[in-house]
């Protein structure tokens, strides 16, 4: 018999994201993910300064703010085929590689590796063990056993006193925890070090930034940062040696910790390679321009149709047309009218943002996101996405660091796992870890290639937009830390005519399309196993490997004790 | 003394950004001693956690669900502020709690919170606030610099 279970909201995520699930003998037969918060940032921008759009679409999400900035100022560029100084785009590409470090290790230690990690059962831990089982796998100068000794004390006085904090919501003693109570304390230091680490990643934009939490440094045509080799106000060479040192510091922990964690935590959990393969076609876009006009990429992007490295279809300029042409939004199963009717699917240039909340309906509308396509087909994006279609493009350091990644977790099974594996729920941490330490290079690498450039006397960051007469169309892609973002304008004398953003979690949990084909997280939950409906700690596992960011942030709070969570099962 | 006045909240939902725009104000407004800082939080969360690091002082000014009328302010110390904190009606997951309570197991946490509220009347779209929430804005204000004159702090008018 069938069960129905209703996780909403889904916890430790971003935005409002609501599950439901069919349960039958063990497994999932049947799924629909629906984001339950309108995002209607779209109608806000009508008829305003394209200049203005960045600060306000950097306010669509508390975890996605930069990304959004540079979306929208990269595609208002587009429309104005507008080209930036080289140094601009250096300063973007540092802070949306901090970005992205940041979101990773966070998202990684602080948000879903409490899937997998229970931390109760590190109380159990031997520290000597455990400290030499994270000495054995890693050069990390922080593995000493009074280290885990300490943070094992520490935890011991957070249980006894009830008072878990940051660890609430986390299913312990779930029959699906598999790790020993070493790795379990192992993790849980590292879950500490991580705190402690991701702060760099946070000073790098805060100073290339202007300000954090929110960057003020955007601008159509460039950065707001004037260069200099001496000036005590601006970008100083010794502010830059400043960020290099954290940089650094990032680096040292991504390669020796977060790497290397992912892969012992994924050799534990071998069986999660099966579940969660769903969606094989994958889209990602390029990303870190080398120069002003974004024809050349670090890092490069495309398609895979069908989880096939050699059928890798490159996208390779900005505007690129086989990208602009191929995506459309459906909202057959989405709370919105469009014009021409329910089983259209509309370009985003021609994009409508129009309610119509019609209450959950199983096979009719129940979501508030829409259904993005490229070609008609569903896609999956997001780190995996990303990195299949690196190494499907040749791209040396993705190999490098993929290629160790599967060798730890084959040699800590003790069973050859080779990148098949990778289409999976834990495939994409994996994938996301290896993703993070390209990324850790790349930013070294761009900072190398500013101050080679302002040694040369290139101090130039801003070039001024001007907004002719009439209709121009524009598109920013950028590759953020959940994947594919765009944000698409019309622009008509110098005012916003039309604005769509399409963003990563849309793509992967969006409704069923027009065609009735269901998005990633759909797709990815079929066969999922449940062991206990009353603790869909599983369905969680595969939903989170997402990274879910549902982009809305109402946050108001409630005085009364209300209770926030319910899981339902029917 | 190290004190942070911290406004969230999102200014695309109209009363929702009731505290950015109150810090906004209090700025524009006053002028604020040295160890008096001010963050625009809109939504973020850990990448607050470091600015928010052994504090004497957090003053949180944010829309609150209390059950009164629209625009009526709060003012929420001591044991009233756990309260808070515990009940996340916040679809906003990964909120202020979890960096709080992150800087509690580093036992970084402040000395002391005060949250400084108001009764929303909309949460529809739009960057505006109500009338009704704007029209006690100043109210809210005179809260948080009546909070900071309890610490010790001058805090002046502009002229």
């Amino acid at each position: 018999m069938s069960k129905r279970v209703t996780i909403d909201p889904i916890t430790r995520i971003e935005g409002h994201l609501r599950v439901d699930v069919e349960v039958d003998g063990g497994k999932v037969k049947k799924a629909w993910a629906s984001g339950q918060m309108w995002r209607g940032v779209e109608n806000i921008l009508i008829g305003r300064d394209p200049r203005d759009a960045w600060a306000i679409t950097q306010r669509i999400c508390g975890v996605c703010t930069t990304v959004h900035a540079f979306a929208s100022v990269r595609a208002v560029e587009n429309a104005l085929q507008l080209e930036i100084p080289v140094n601009a785009q250096y300063i973007r590409n540092m802070i949306m590689l901090a970005h992205a470090i940041h979101d990773h290790i966070v998202h990684f230690y602080h948000l879903s590796a409490l899937d997998w990690v229970d931390v109760v059962s590190a109380l159990k831990a031997d520290p000597k063990k455990a400290a030499s089982l994270a000495q054995s796998l890693s050069n990390w100068n922080n593995n000493s056993e009074a280290e885990f000794k300490k943070v094992q004390e520490k935890l011991k006085g957070f249980v006894g006193t009830g008072q878990l904090g940051i660890f609430t919501n986390g299913y312990w003693g779930h029959p699906a925890m598999k790790l020993s109570p070493e790795v379990n304390l192992l993790a849980t230091v590292h879950y500490l070090q991580a705190l402690e680490v991701q702060r760099y990643a946070n000073k790098i934009v805060a100073i290339l930034g202007s300000k954090s939490p929110h960057i003020q440094n955007v601008a159509v045509g460039g950065v707001a940062n004037p260069l200099s080799v001496d000036s005590q106000s601006v970008l100083t060479v010794e502010r830059l040696l400043a960020v290099k040192e954290w940089i650094d510091k990032l680096d040292d922990f991504i390669k020796n910790v977060y790497l290397i964690d992912v892969a012992a935590i994924g050799a534990f959990y071998a069986d999660w390679t099966r579940y969660g393969r769903g969606i094989t076609d994958y889209l990602s876009v390029p990303d870190i321009p080398l120069d002003g006009k974004g024809t050349q990429f670090a890092l490069p992007g495309g398609y895979i149709e069908g989880g096939k490295l050699e059928s890798h279809k490159p996208i390779v300029t900005f505007g690129d047309k086989y990208f602009v042409d191929g995506v459309s939004e459906a909202i057959k199963h989405s709370w919105y009218d469009y014009a021409g009717g329910n089983d259209v699917s509309l370009h985003p240039y021609k994009g409508e943002t129009k309610p119509n909340y019609t209450d959950f309906q199983d096979n009719g509308k129940y979501s508030w996101l829409k259904s993005p396509t490229f070609y008609g087909k569903p896609m999956q994006v997001g780190p995996l996405s990303r990195v299949l279609n690196m190494l499907a493009a040749g791209h040396e350091p993705t190999k490098k660091y993929a290629t160790a990644a599967l060798d730890l977790v084959s040699s800590l099974a003790g069973t050859k796992v080779g990148l098949d594996a990778m289409h999976s729920t834990i495939g994409r941490h994996a994938a996301r870890a290896v993703g993070c330490a390209v990324q850790s290079d790349e930013l070294k690498n761009q900072w190398n290639l500013l101050l080679a450039n302002m040694g040369k006397g290139d101090l130039k960051t801003y070039n001024k937009p001007t907004f002719p007469k009439g209709e121009q169309m524009g598109v920013g892609f950028h590759e953020a830390p959940r994947g594919v973002l765009s944000h698409w304008v019309v622009i008509d004398s110098g005012k916003i005519k039309n604005y769509q953003c399409v963003v990563p979690t849309t793509w992967n949990a969006a409704p069923r399309n027009e065609k009735d084909q269901s998005g990633a997280y759909e797709a990815c939950l079929l066969d999922n196993p449940v062991a206990d409906p009353e603790k869909p700690l599983e369905v969680l596992r595969t939903v989170h490997s997402f990274d879910p960011c549902l982009a809305c942030a109402v946050h108001v709070v409630d005085q009364e004790n209300n209770p926030v969570v319910t899981v339902k099962a029917a | 003394m190290a004190v942070v006045v911290l406004g969230i909240g999102n200014i695309l939902l109209t009363d929702e950004g009731v505290g950015v725009r109150a810090i906004e104000a209090l700025e524009q407004d006053y002028v604020l001693p040295a160890g008096v800082n001010v963050i625009d939080g809109g939504t973020c969360a850990m990448e607050m956690l470091e600015q928010l690091e052994n504090l004497d002082a957090l003053i949180v000014v944010d829309c609150v669900r209390h059950g009164q009328p629209p625009g009526t302010p709060v003012l929420l110390k001591g044991e009233d502020v756990p309260v808070f904190f515990k009940t996340k009606l916040s679809p906003h997951q990964v909120g202020l709690c979890d960096v709080l309570a992150s800087l509690r197991f580093t036992e970084r946490a402040p000395k002391h919170t005060a949250i400084i509220g108001i009764q929303p009347e909309s949460l529809a779209l739009g960057m505006d606030l109500t009338p009704t929430v704007a029209a006690r804005l100043p109210e809210l204000l005179a809260m948080t610099v009546a909070e900071l004159r309890s610490l010790g702090f001058d805090v002046r008018r502009r002229s």
